[in-house]
C-alpha cells in the first residue's frame, strides 16, 4: 500500500495550528509595538504592518514571476544573452504552436458562447416549473467536479469502437440506435476540439447558470405582466425585455467565461494531452516547460496574459465604477 | 328539486372543464418539461455512467455499456477500487492531497482576513492603487508565474516539498479572498469599530473579537470554494511537485490515464474516489457551496 509519511502529517499538522498562531503572534506583537511608537508614525505604519503579508505573498508569487516572465521570454535559454523576439517568431511561425493558437480561439468563442447562452435559456426555462431547484442540482452537478474526473467521465462517453463491434462508449451507442457509424470523437481533427470544448461547457453552464438565475429572480413580476397585457407572446419576452434586462449579469458571467477560455489547461491535458492537433496555448506552455524550453514556455505565457490584458483592463474599469457606486 | 340537481351536476361538470383545462395546459407545457428533462438528463446520465462502471469488471466495461448493469446478471464488483487502491503511490497521494488542501486553505485565508482588514478600514498612501492591483490580479493566468516561481523554490531548496505547493496556492488565491473579504468587511457598520475604538479597543482587539467573527458567513463560503480549489487543482502540483512523492491524487490519476493505453477503464474507481469528497461537500452544504463559487462573480 506504500507507506504514509508521517513527517509530513506532522509538517501539516504543525503547519495548520502554527500558522495562525504565528499570524496571530504578529498582529498582537506588532501591535504592541506599534502602539508605542509616536501617533503619527502609528498611523503611517500600521496599515503597512497589516497589508504586508498579503502583499508580500501577492509580490514574490504573482507581481514578480510576472515581470520577470516577461525579460526571460526575451532571453535564450540559459538566460545568458538577449535574443530579442527569437522566442516570438517560433511561437507564431511553428506550426504546432499556431494550431494551440487556433484551437485556443476556438475555445474563447465558442466555449463562452454555449457556457454562456445554455446557462442563460436553462436559467429562463427552469423559472418557469416547479421542480426548479431540482432541475438546478442536476445542470450544476458538474461544477464541484474536477477535470481530472470529468476528463474520465467523458471519456466513457466519447469511447470508440471499430464498426461493427458493441459500442460501450454512450455517445456512439446512442447514435447507432439510429444506424449512424460510430465516430472516433477524440481523435476525429473534425470533432475532437469540439468534444474537448463540449467537456469544458458540460462543466460550466451550472456556474453560468446559477449567476444568472439569481439576477432573474430580481426582474420584478409586473415588468414582465405588462408585456404580456401588451400582447408580447414567450419569446418576444425572453428576446426583448429579460434578455436586456440580464445584460450587465451576462457581461459578467461571460468576461469569467472567457478567461476561464483561455486559461483552459486540465481538460486538454488529461483527455488528449494534445495529441490530434487539440493543443491550446495553456499545454502548449506546459509542453515547452517539460522540454526545458523555459524562454519559448515564457514567450507563449507573455502571449497568453497579452490576451486576457483586455478582460483585466474591463475587470478593473468595472470594480472602478461599483467603487463610485459605493 | 329541479334547483338541487342541476347544481349536483354542473358541479361535476365545471370540475371536470376545469380538470381539461389543467391538461391542456399540461400538455401545452409539454415541451418545455421535455426540453428541461433531457437536459437534466444529458447532464447527469454522464456522471451516473461512470459511477455505475466503476463498480463493474474492466472486461464487462470493454465489451458492453454501463446501461446493461440494468438487466442481469448484473456483475456488481469492487475489483476496480481494490486494483486502483494496490497501485503503488495512490494511497499516499490521497493523504497527499489532504496534507496540501487543509494548510493551504488554512494559510491563505488568515493572510487574506487580515490584509483585507486593512484594505476595508484603514487610510494609506498608495491603497487604491495596491487595490486595483490586486482586481487586476485576480485574472493574471498563473502560466505567467511558473517559471520564476519554481526558480524561486529552487533557490530555497523547497522544489517538491509539500511547503511549495502551500506558499503558491496562497500566493494565486490571495488576489481573489482579499478582494472579496475587503468588500465584504467595508459593508460591516462604523459604528461598531468607532465605539469599540471609544472603549480604548485597539486594531489587534477589534479585528480579533468584531471584524472575523462578523465576517465568518463569508469566510465560510470561500473556505468551501478554496478547499475544493486546491483539492481539485491539477496544474500548480503538476508543475511544483511533478515527479515528488508528495504528489496529490489528481496528478497521479492524470499521471495513470496518460500512461496506460489499454485497459485504463478500471480509472473509473479513482475518479469516484477523487470527486467523491467535492459532491458530498456541495450536497451537504449547497446553499453555501454555491454561494461560494458565485461570489466572486455578483456585485459585492
Amino acid at each position: 500500500m506504500g507507506g504514509i509519511d508521517l513527517g509530513q502529517v506532522t509538517t501539516a499538522l504543525i503547519a495548520i495550528i502554527a500558522v495562525p498562531l504565528v499570524l496571530l503572534g504578529y498582529i498582537i506583537l506588532g501591535e504592541q509595538v506599534i502602539e508605542r511608537l509616536p501617533d503619527r508614525i502609528q498611523e503611517w505604519i500600521r496599515p503597512y504592518f497589516w497589508a504586508l503579508p498579503a502583499i508580500g505573498f501577492a509580490t514574490v508569487f504573482m507581481v514578480y514571476p510576472l515581470l520577470r516572465t516577461v525579460v526571460i521570454s526575451f532571453r535564450n535559454n540559459a538566460d545568458t544573452d538577449w535574443i530579442g523576439l527569437a522566442n516570438y517568431q517560433y511561437f507564431f511561425t511553428f506550426p504546432d504552436t499556431l494550431t494551440s493558437l487556433r484551437n485556443s480561439l476556438l475555445w474563447l468563442v465558442f466555449y463562452t458562447f454555449f457556457a454562456v447562452f445554455l446557462g442563460l435559456i436553462i436559467a429562463i426555462l427552469v423559472d418557469r416549473v416547479k421542480y426548479e431547484s431540482l432541475a438546478k442540482i442536476a445542470i450544476f452537478l458538474p461544477v464541484p467536479i474536477s477535470a481530472v474526473a470529468a476528463s474520465i467521465i467523458w471519456k466513457f462517453m466519447f469511447d470508440y469502437q471499430p464498426p461493427g463491434t458493441t459500442q460501450t462508449g454512450t455517445l456512439n451507442a446512442a447514435i447507432g440506435l439510429v444506424g449512424h457509424d460510430p465516430v472516433a470523437w477524440l481523435v476525429n481533427a473534425t470533432t475532437n476540439n469540439a468534444a474537448l470544448i463540449f467537456v469544458g461547457v458540460w462543466t460550466a453552464v451550472g456556474f453560468c447558470m446559477v449567476i444568472i438565475s439569481a439576477s432573474l429572480k430580481a426582474i420584478s413580476s409586473e415588468v414582465l405582466e405588462a408585456a404580456r397585457i401588451d400582447g408580447a407572446n414567450e419569446f418576444q419576452i425572453v428576446r426583448l425585455v429579460i434578455t436586456p434586462l440580464l445584460w450587465p449579469t451576462i457581461t459578467v458571467v461571460g468576461t469569467t467565461m472567457l478567461i476561464n477560455a483561455l486559461k483552459t489547461f486540465d481538460i486538454v491535458y488529461v483527455m488528449t494531452n494534445g495529441a490530434y492537433n487539440t493543443d491550446v496555448i495553456a499545454t502548449q506552455m506546459f509542453t515547452q516547460l517539460q522540454h526545458n524550453h523555459l524562454s519559448r514556455a515564457a514567450a507563449v505565457g507573455v502571449v497568453l496574459f497579452v490576451a486576457i490584458i483586455p478582460l483585466l483592463v474591463v475587470n478593473v474599469r468595472r470594480f472602478q465604477q461599483q467603487e463610485e457606486q459605493r | 328539486m329541479s334547483v338541487g340537481t342541476t347544481t349536483r351536476e354542473a358541479a361535476p361538470v365545471r370540475s371536470a372543464v376545469a380538470a381539461i383545462d389543467r391538461f391542456g395546459g399540461t400538455l401545452q407545457r409539454l415541451p418545455l418539461h421535455l426540453v428541461i428533462i433531457i437536459v437534466c438528463a444529458f447532464w447527469v446520465i454522464p456522471t451516473i455512467g461512470m459511477v455505475v462502471n466503476s463498480f463493474r469488471s474492466v472486461s464487462d466495461m470493454g465489451t458492453a455499456g454501463w446501461w446493461t448493469i440494468l438487466f442481469p446478471p448484473h456483475g456488481f464488483t469492487f475489483a476496480s477500487y481494490q486494483q486502483v487502491l494496490q497501485i503503488e503511490g495512490v494511497v499516499p497521494s490521497i493523504v497527499s492531497s489532504i496534507l496540501i488542501t487543509i494548510p493551504a486553505t488554512v494559510i491563505q485565508l488568515a493572510v487574506a482576513t487580515m490584509g483585507a482588514y486593512a484594505f476595508a478600514w484603514m487610510k494609506f498612501p498608495g491603497k487604491n492603487i495596491f487595490f486595483i492591483v490586486i482586481v487586476g490580479l485576480m485574472v493574471v493566468p498563473i502560466q505567467m508565474t511558473l517559471i520564476p516561481v519554481l526558480q524561486i523554490f529552487h533557490t530555497l531548496h523547497l522544489n517538491g516539498t509539500i511547503m511549495s505547493v502551500w506558499l503558491a496556492h496562497t500566493g494565486y488565491g490571495l488576489p481573489f479572498e482579499v478582494f472579496l473579504l475587503r468588500n465584504y468587511l467595508s459593508g460591516l457598520p462604523r459604528e461598531v469599530f468607532e465605539s469599540a475604538e471609544v472603549d480604548g479597543a485597539g486594531h489587534a482587539v477589534r479585528f480579533l473579537r468584531i471584524a472575523v467573527p462578523m465576517t465568518i458567513p463569508a469566510i465560510a463560503s470561500l473556505t468551501i470554494f478554496v478547499f475544493l480549489g486546491v483539492w481539485n487543482d491539477l496544474l500548480v502540483a503538476l508543475t511544483y511537485l511533478g515527479v515528488s512523492q508528495y504528489r496529490p491524487f489528481t496528478v497521479v490519476i492524470t499521471g495513470l490515464v496518460t500512461s496506460f493505453g489499454g485497459g485504463w477503464q478500471f480509472l473509473t474507481a479513482a475518479a469516484v474516489l477523487q470527486m467523491s469528497l467535492p459532491l458530498a461537500v456541495f450536497i451537504a452544504l449547497q446553499r453555501y457551496f454555491v454561494r461560494g463559487v458565485t461570489a466572486g462573480s455578483v456585485k459585492g
